[in-house]
């Protein structure tokens, strides 16, 4: 499970990105996301990459270089979570979680069962007639994840989202993620700018730096999957933590040298 | 005392009061009701002249139903043409505040002259007074969409049709109530006004009609009635569109959710 499969679904050739106000988010991006990785990109805010998580869902086009998502792979089916729950405020969070597949023209008697699966799934079964207002910022992720998975994705894309959750609410929502990758062998693309959560999480971590946003270092966590409570405490776990966190302050050093 | 009675008995009382006051002021000043009327002689001349002013009424009534109805098709319509492109917008919007700036009184009697139907040329005229908010509210509710939701659309290949449907009327209809709520005052007052403009030239008989004539006759109180019955139907008309919005916004929208709780 730990092993990257020899097949990459996602290939990173090249790509810069630079928005229209001149800003360059993305330099030279190169990397491959292999099919059952969990990949977190790491950094501090504005080292694009959320921006880079964009390009690979489609939702902007990189200024040079190139995307390929290998058809056929886990890439061909692909769920975005966005930062915030990102949830329609006047639907129940059945018609939400719904929403995708209503929009594929799903008949109601086949998406039913579909909904109902992947609200229980996120552990909200009995929530399914509640409106996004109704529920805690956790739960309303949860119903956002629901709605990514009703689509059966095989690559998960997601944005920072823990990020205004609690830290309580974040640990457990991240040993959630952690389950779903494993039952349902899903390959995630992560964003986050926690160390913790990068190092519980991840098989691979792409630690970048700031403006313009490159990949630091690739920095694969060795360790045995699950990973569980006695990892986030043990001698190990912090030793990751300090490797990450001081790859982070290289990137730090170097930009104000840059500057 | 809780606070929803306070909500209603507060300004109840403080309406109850100020009758009270201007009763007692008149009785004791023994002030003519050709200069002010009593309350309850306002009263009885309502209760005395009911027949001719409810006819009054339901003309000036029927005039701002169609012209807030018309407002509302009209204003929706334009809206929609505004956020196709930014350029439609651009080119068409200050012509939507010229209709807004201009002084219904300055071109009623021109709208009078050139419609011949006396209902519709009021229709109009009240029509080109609420159509505004309508318009402009509901062209920033449609462009008020949540970006991560229309990427979520995007990403999920929704076609133009559902991304109307779906997110982008849901997100602007707060922003549309609220323009109802302005536009359904204006409209009254616009039928108020144009039923001036054309009642001196004996086109109608509605409310301001009423209110012309008995203000030439020196029929103060009935003056005074019949200005109970604008007031009245304004704050009903208010009320049914404050409903309406409840009904509409109240599962999930914090105006109404507030409101309702």
């Amino acid at each position: 499970m730990n092993a990257p499969a020899a097949s990459p679904t996602v290939s990173i050739r090249g790509v810069d990105k630079v928005f229209p106000n001149g800003v360059r988010a993305l330099d030279r991006i190169d990397t491959e996301l292999h099919q059952g990785e969990f990949v977190t990109l790491l950094g501090p805010s504005g080292c694009g990459k959320s921006t880079l998580l964009r390009l690979v869902a489609g939702l902007s086009a990189p200024t040079s270089g190139t995307i390929e998502l290998v058809p056929g792979g886990d890439a061909a089916r692909l769920a975005f979570v966005f930062q915030s729950a990102t949830l329609m405020p006047w639907a129940s969070v059945e018609a939400n979680v719904r929403l995708p597949l209503d929009l594929a023209g799903m008949p109601r008697a086949h998406s039913g069962e579909r909904v109902r699966a992947a609200l229980a799934l996120v552990g909200l079964p009995e929530f399914a007639h509640a409106y996004p207002r109704e529920l805690s910022g956790g739960m309303r992720m949860r119903a956002s994840i629901a709605r990514a998975l009703v689509t059966q994705p095989r690559l998960l894309l997601m944005d920072e989202p823990f990020g205004a959750l609690d830290e309580i609410t974040r640990a457990r929502l991240d040993c959630e993620i952690r389950d779903l990758w494993a039952q349902q062998r899903l390959t995630v693309l992560f964003v986050t700018h926690s160390i913790y959560e990068a190092v519980f999480l991840s098989t691979r971590v792409l630690v970048m730096s700031p403006r313009p946003g490159r990949i630091l270092r690739e920095v694969p966590i060795d360790e045995p999957h699950p990973r569980t409570d006695a990892f986030r405490v043990s001698e190990r776990f912090a030793a990751w933590c300090r490797q990450l966190s001081e790859l982070l302050a290289e990137g730090h050093a170097e930009e104000r040298i840059v500057q | 005392m809780n606070a929803a009675a306070v909500r209603y008995l507060a300004p109840f009382a403080v309406g109850v009061a100020v009758l009270l006051l201007w009763q007692a002021l008149v009785q004791a000043y023994d002030v003519p009701s050709y200069l002010v009327p009593s309350p309850l002689l306002v009263l009885h001349t309502l209760m005395q002249d009911w027949g001719l002013l409810s006819a009054s009424l339901l003309v000036t009534l029927r005039i701002t139903v169609l012209a807030l109805l018309a407002a509302v098709v009209l204003g929706v319509l334009v809206a929609f043409l505004f956020v196709q492109s930014r350029i439609i917008e651009a080119s068409l919007f200050p012509y939507a505040i010229l209709l807004q700036v201009t002084p219904i009184v300055a071109i009623a009697p021109l709208i009078i002259i050139w419609v011949k139907n006396p209902t519709g040329a009021l229709v109009i005229c009240a029509t080109i007074v609420a159509i505004f908010p309508v318009i402009s509210n509901t062209t920033l509710g449609l462009r008020s969409v949540d970006p991560d939701l229309l990427d979520l659309f995007r990403l999920s290949h929704a076609t133009r049709w559902h991304t109307l449907v779906r997110l982008r009327i849901p997100s602007a209809l707060p922003y549309f109530f609220a323009g109802l709520r302005v536009s359904s005052g204006l409209a009254l007052i616009g039928a108020v006004v144009a039923e001036f403009v054309a009642g001196t030239g004996g086109t109608s008989s509605g409310l301001a009609y009423q209110i012309l004539l008995a203000g030439l006759n020196l029929n103060i109180p009935r003056l005074f009635a019949a200005l109970l019955l604008i007031t009245l139907a304004g704050v009903a008309l208010f009320l049914l569109v404050t409903l309406l919005s409840r009904r509409a916004l109240r599962h999930w929208h914090e105006s109404e959710v507030s409101a309702s709780a």
